[in-house]
């Protein structure tokens, strides 16, 4: 949602951009070849974990959008103590094993699981940034993004 | 005393024989990172990040404790040093449990801003999500040892500031931590007079006062030159 932060910039970009699919569109599947995706969160069930593979290898380029995606963020708080552990906690001895995906050992950050093009840390990620990002990409050059990254705040 | 002069990324610079290369380069305006740093303690090079090239030097050396030397050729900036401090940063995110984004000093953190600074924009080795205790059992702080980067602030300013010593190192490698008195709770220790300046030294959310929220740990450590000012002037 970050992205609406970019404000009038918005209409700007939406004069060169296509939209295929994202939380605000219908389509349910994933296109088979995309330019570029943003993905958003941490690496964390076996869903997440098939979801960002398929991604990887139907786009292009793949962006890293927020500190969960890049660093595991909020989600890798229960990798110190175990997902075994943390769902007994929290379910106590139910823990669900069907219909909700099941949990990977530890959230990982995108990186560690596919190839990422670009990172854009931050909770949430600068509205500057993000415009840079994807004005740099539109001008067809991957984004140095130093003098943006920025985690937390 | 004796000037010495050197070169620093091209410049002449000269310098008191007593100063580090850390002293004259700030005294000439450029910039080398620190985090273990801090003006009115003393000086342990932990961090590395302040690493810096000697021409006739095979390898790197902490600026902070190294004393300038009659013609001296200094390089503060290169590509290997850059990959280095890059790499020190990302080990000490990845070796402890720094989530910036829930952190009591989200905004107000050295580590965090540094990481900002040198253009850290993730970390590339796997993260050790290591499970530490914090220490709540003081009335008016708290330890969290999840975000300690090791950089020994408190251990100096309690030693050599407060004269009290409670802090102090533990173990080596990457089970080093810092502990109270004998590694007991900090809030049975006999030796602590629960001054704050241990907190108030601290870069990150390692070390705070209890009841701050996410962001609202506001470091105050300008508190030391001024005391090292007075205390000189009485003596």
């Amino acid at each position: 949602m970050s992205l609406l932060d970019m404000d009038e910039r918005l209409a700007e970009l939406a004069a060169v951009i296509h939209i295929v699919y994202g939380p605000l569109v219908d389509t349910k599947s994933f296109p088979t070849q995309v330019d570029l995706t943003l993905v958003e969160g941490s690496v964390s069930s076996e869903e997440d974990l098939a979801k960002i593979k398929h991604i990887r290898e139907h786009t292009r380029l793949l962006i890293a959008m927020g500190d969960c995606a890049v660093t595991g963020n909020v989600p890798s708080m229960r990798n110190p103590f175990g997902t075994e552990k943390v769902l007994q906690h929290v379910y106590l001895r139910h823990a669900p094993s069907e219909i909700v995906p099941r949990l990977l050992p530890r959230v990982l950050p995108v990186h560690q699981v596919v190839a990422v093009d670009a990172f854009l840390p931050g909770c949430p990620p600068p509205a500057d940034a993000l415009y840079f990002a994807l004005t740099e990409l539109l001008a067809g050059r991957l984004p140095d993004m130093s003098g943006y990254t920025r985690f937390g705040k | 005393m004796t000037v010495k002069t050197l070169v620093i990324d091209g410049r002449d610079v000269s310098a008191r024989e007593t100063e580090t290369l850390l002293e004259a380069a700030q005294e000439a305006g450029i910039f080398i990172p620190t985090l273990c740093r801090l003006e009115g303690l003393s000086e342990v090079g932990a961090c590395r990040l302040c690493l810096v090239e000697v021409k006739g030097v095979n390898k790197l050396l902490p600026a902070c404790v190294t004393r300038v030397e009659e013609g001296m050729e200094v390089h503060t900036r290169s590509e290997r040093l850059d990959r280095y401090r890059r790499t020190v940063l990302e080990l000490l995110f990845a070796e402890g449990n720094h989530i910036c984004s829930v952190c009591v000093a989200n905004g107000h953190c050295e580590l965090q801003s540094m990481a900002e600074r040198l253009g850290m924009d993730h970390v590339r080795v796997p993260y050790v999500s290591p499970r530490r205790q914090l220490d709540a059992s003081h009335k008016r702080f708290l330890f969290d040892p999840n975000r300690c980067i090791l950089c020994t602030r408190c251990v100096r300013v309690c030693d050599e500031i407060e004269g009290a010593h409670t802090w102090d190192m533990m173990g080596r490698g990457i089970a080093s931590r810092v502990i109270t008195d004998l590694n007991e709770p900090w809030g049975d220790s006999t030796s602590c007079t629960s001054c704050g300046k241990c907190v108030q030294v601290c870069p990150t959310g390692a070390l705070v006062e209890k009841g701050k929220a996410v962001a609202e740990s506001v470091k105050h450590p300008g508190f030391l030159p001024y005391l090292k000012r007075t205390r000189g002037q009485q003596s």
